[in-house]
C-alpha cells in the first residue's frame, strides 16, 4: 500500500514537438482508485507509462510510499500494470501467465498455484488455465491480463483500459465487479479509460487530461456537476453540456442571447456590456415550463428508450435537451424551455473557466 | 411499413437454380495450384532421390545403360569405400563442427545486434545495415589469400577453428539482419510486461523474446548451417590436411570414380537435411497452433 505523487511531469518524446504530458501534477492516496480521463492522444498511457518506469520523464518526480522511483527500473517499483494490448506471453498458457510474476519472484510453488486458482476463479478464468492465449477471445486475454496483475499484491495497480475489448454487457458486469476487488484490496490504483461512464462509476476521484495537462481533477459528481471549465463539461456526459453565448445587458441583470434573455447572478454584475457563457446539462432543461421560459426550435426529435433526445435551438444557437420517454412533438414546431437557475454554470469567453457565482 | 415476414409468400416463390461454375472454378484453380506444387516439388526432390539411388547401386548397376529408374542391384560398397578412405571421416567430423560453431558464434555475435536494429534507434542505423551486407561484397577470393596469411602468422592456419571464423563472418550480415526482422516481429510491450512483473532487461529477453523467436532463429539457423556446409573457397584456402568435407571432396574428385562421386554427393547432402530435419521442430513450433 503506498500513495502516490507525480510532480511537474514532463515528457516529450523524441521527434515530437509537442510534450505529450505537461507539467503534470497529481497526488493519489493510499488506497484511493484514481482515473484519468481524457480523449485519444491527450497522454494518459504516457503518464502510466511514467509511473511504471517504462517511459522516463524530461522534467518532475514520481514518488511511489514516500520513496522517489523517478529514475528507478519497472521491477523495483513493486507495482503490477494491465496493458492497453494486454501483453499476454504468448509462449505462456493461461495458469503460467497469471502466476509470471510470483515465480519470477521466487514464490513457492504451492503459493503461487493457490493465488493462480484465487485468481482465475476471481475472473472466470478457470475452464482456460491450460490454454493458450491465442485460443482466448480478446476478453478473455484481457481478463488474464488483470488476473496477472491482481495476484501480485504490488502496491501499486495501473490499469490501461482494462475493459475495453469486453462486450457492452460484460463491461456493465465487469465494471462492478472490478469496483468490488479493488475496494477488497485496498491497493492504491490508476486507471486509464475514455469511457466516462466507466471513469465516473468507478472513480474516487477522477481526473480528466486534455493536451498533456489535467483540466480538472475532484469527485465523479463534482466534475460532472461543476466543470471546471468548458472542455470538461463538453466531454463529460452524452449528450454533454450545452453552451449558450449571449451578452450581459448594461445593468448587469439578464444575459441577453440574441432577442431572449435569462437572468445572471448577482455575483456576475462585473460582467455588464461584456459576453458570458452559459452551460447546461440537456437533463436539467425543463421542458414546457411555465415563467422565465425561453423559446426554442424543435429541429429533431430521438426516442432513445429511457428518454427522448430534443434537438432544439435557442436564437440560432443548438441545445440539446433530455425529455421525458413519453414526450412527443412535431419537429419544426416551438417549444418553451425553462433552465433552473441552480443548474446554470457560468464560464469566462475568454478563459473558458469556470466563474464562481456562490 | 411492414416489417413482418410472410412465410406463406416466401415458401411459395421459386429461386433461381444454385449456380455452381465458381465453385468448379475455385476447384479447377485448386487442382492447377496442386499440380504445380508437385511440379517444382519433383523438380527439386528428383535430383536428390536420384543421387541417392546412385549411391546406393552397386558398381555394375551403375555402368548399365539405358538405366533404370530403380537400380537393379543395391550394394553398400562404394558408399562403405567412400567413409572408408582416408580422410572422409575426419572430414566429416570437422565439417560438422565447423558447421555447429558456426551456427553457435553467428548467432552469439549476430543476433544481440539484430535486437540492438529492431529496439533502438541511434544515428547511422540506416547506413549501418546497408554497411554490414558489404561483408559479402567482396569476393571470397579476394579475402582467402590475406587471410591465409594472416592464420599463418597467428598460428590458427589449418585449423577447425580458421574455418568457424571465415564461416562466422560471411553468416553475420544475414544473420543480423534475419534476426532483426526476427526481434522486430516480437511486440515490445511484452518485453515491457515481463519488466514490470519483475524480470531484468536480461531475463525479459530469456524469458519472454527468445522463446518467441525461436521460430525464426531456427529458420536462420539452417541458413547459417547450410552456407557453412556448402562453403568451399574459404574452407580450402584456409586449411590444409584438415579439410571440411565438400573441400576434401572437391579436392579427391579429380581422380575418383563416377561411384565416388555419387557417394560423396550423397553423403554432402545427407547432414544438411539432418539438421534442417532437426530445426523444423523449432520452426513449426507456434505456441497454441502447432503447424504439421
Ligand atoms: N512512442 C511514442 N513516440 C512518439 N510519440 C508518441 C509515442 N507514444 C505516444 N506518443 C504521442 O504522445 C501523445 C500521447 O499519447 P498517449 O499514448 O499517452 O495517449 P493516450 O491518452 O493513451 O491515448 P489513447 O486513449 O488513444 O490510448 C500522442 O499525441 C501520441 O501521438
Ligand atoms: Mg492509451
Amino acid at each position: 500500500m503506498a500513495e502516490v505523487v507525480l510532480r511537474d511531469l514532463v515528457k516529450t518524446y523524441a521527434g515530437a514537438t509537442v510534450r505529450a504530458t505537461d507539467e503534470v501534477s497529481l497526488e493519489v492516496a493510499d488506497g484511493e482508485f484514481m482515473v484519468l480521463l481524457g480523449p485519444s492522444g491527450c497522454g494518459k498511457t504516457t503518464l502510466l507509462r511514467m509511473v511504471a518506469g517504462l517511459e522516463l520523464p524530461d522534467s518532475g518526480q514520481i514518488v511511489i510510499g514516500d520513496q522517489d522511483v523517478t529514475y528507478l527500473e519497472p521491477r523495483r517499483r513493486n507495482l503490477s500494470m494491465v496493458f492497453q494490448s494486454y501483453a499476454v506471453f504468448p509462449n505462456k498458457n493461461v495458469a503460467e501467465n497469471i502466476g509470471f510474476g510470483l515465480r519470477v519472484r521466487g514464490t513457492p510453488a504451492a503459493e503461487v498455484r493457490r493465488k493462480v486458482e484465487w485468481a482465475a476463479d476471481l475472473l472466470q478464468l478457470s475452464p482456460y488455465l491450460d490454454r493458450y492465449p491465442a485460443k482466448l477471445s480478446g476478453g478473455q486475454r484481457q481478463r488474464v491480463a488483470v488476473a496477472r496483475a491482481i495476484v501480485m499484491d504490488a502496491d501499486v495497480l495501473l490499469m490501461d483500459e482494462p475493459l475495453s475489448n469486453l462486450d457492452a454487457l460484460l463491461r456493465l458486469s465487469f465494471r462492478a465487479e472490478l469496483k468490488k476487488l479493488v475496494g477488497e484490496l485496498g491497493t492504491t490504483t490508476l486507471y486509464v479509460t475514455h469511457d466516462q461512464v466507466e471513469a465516473l462509476s468507478l472513480g474516487d476521484r477522477v481526473a480528466v487530461m486534455r493536451e498533456g495537462r489535467i483540466a480538472q481533477c475532484d469527485a465523479p459528481t463534482a466534475v460532472y456537476d461543476d466543470p471546471a471549465n468548458e472542455f470538461v463539461g463538453g466531454f463529460l456526459g452524452s449528450p454533454p453540456m450545452n453552451f449558450l453565448t449571449g451578452t450581459v445587458e448594461r445593468d448587469g441583470s439578464k444575459l441577453d442571447l440574441g432577442g431572449q434573455s435569462l437572468a445572471v447572478p448577482h455575483a456576475l454584475s462585473t460582467f455588464a456590456g461584456r459576453t458570458l457563457k452559459l452551460g447546461v446539462r440537456p437533463e436539467a432543461i425543463e421542458v414546457a415550463g411555465g415563467d422565465g421560459a425561453l423559446q426554442g426550435e424543435l429541429q429533431v426529435l430521438e426516442p432513445l428508450g429511457s428518454s427522448a433526445l430534443l434537438t432544439t435551438e435557442i436564437c440560432g444557437q443548438p441545445v440539446k435537451v433530455q425529455a421525458p420517454p413519453t414526450f412527443r412533438a412535431e419537429p419544426g414546431g416551438s417549444l418553451s424551455l425553462r433552465i433552473p437557475p441552480e443548474a446554470c454554470r457560468w464560464y469566462d469567453p475568454e478563459t473558458s473557466l469556470l466563474l464562481e457565482v456562490r | 411499413m411492414s416489417t413482418e415476414t410472410r412465410p406463406a409468400e416466401a415458401a411459395g416463390r421459386t429461386l433461381p437454380p444454385v449456380d455452381t461454375a465458381p465453385l468448379k472454378r475455385r476447384r479447377r484453380q485448386a487442382a492447377w495450384v496442386q499440380a504445380a506444387c508437385i511440379a517444382v516439388t519433383l523438380f527439386m526432390a528428383l535430383p536428390i532421390v536420384l543421387i541417392g539411388l546412385s549411391a546406393i547401386s552397386s558398381r555394375d548397376a551403375l555402368a548399365e545403360f539405358p538405366k533404370p529408374f530403380l537400380p537393379s542391384e543395391y550394394s553398400f560398397e562404394t558408399l562403405l569405400a567412400f567413409f572408408e578412405a582416408t580422410g572422409t571421416i575426419p572430414a566429416l567430423g570437422n565439417s560438422v563442427l565447423v558447421g555447429v560453431y558456426t551456427v553457435f558464434w553467428s548467432l552469439v555475435v549476430g543476433a544481440p545486434a539484430g535486437y540492438a536494429l529492431a529496439r533502438h534507434a541511434f544515428r547511422g542505423k540506416n547506413s549501418y545495415q546497408v554497411f554490414i551486407l558489404l561483408v559479402r561484397a567482396l569476393p571470397i577470393v579476394v579475402l582467402s589469400v590475406p587471410l591465409a596469411t594472416m592464420f599463418l602468422r597467428l598460428d590458427v592456419y589449418d585449423t577447425v577453428f580458421a574455418v568457424t571464423l571465415v564461416h562466422t563472418t560471411l553468416a553475420l550480415p544475414t544473420t543480423v539482419l534475419i534476426t532483426a526482422s526476427i526481434f522486430v516481429a516480437v511486440p515490445t510491450d511484452l518485453e515491457e510486461a515481463a519488466q514490470v512483473f519483475g524480470c531484468t532487461r536480461w531475463q525479459a529477453a530469456r524469458k519472454v523474446v527468445v522463446p518467441l523467436a525461436l521460430p525464426g532463429l531456427a529458420a536462420s539457423s539452417i541458413f547459417t548451417f547450410v552456407l557453412s556446409w556448402n562453403e568451399i573457397l574459404g574452407a580450402t584456402v584456409v586449411t590444409l590436411s584438415h579439410r571440411t568435407l565438400p573441400a576434401q571432396v572437391l579436392t579427391a574428385l579429380d581422380e575418383a570414380s563416377t561411384a565416388y562421386r555419387f557417394a560423396g554427393g550423397f553423403a554432402l547432402i545427407l547432414p544438411a537435411l539432418v539438421f534442417i530435419a532437426v530445426m523444423r521442430r523449432y520452426l513449426v513450433n507456434m505456441w497454441g497452433t502447432t503447424l504439421r
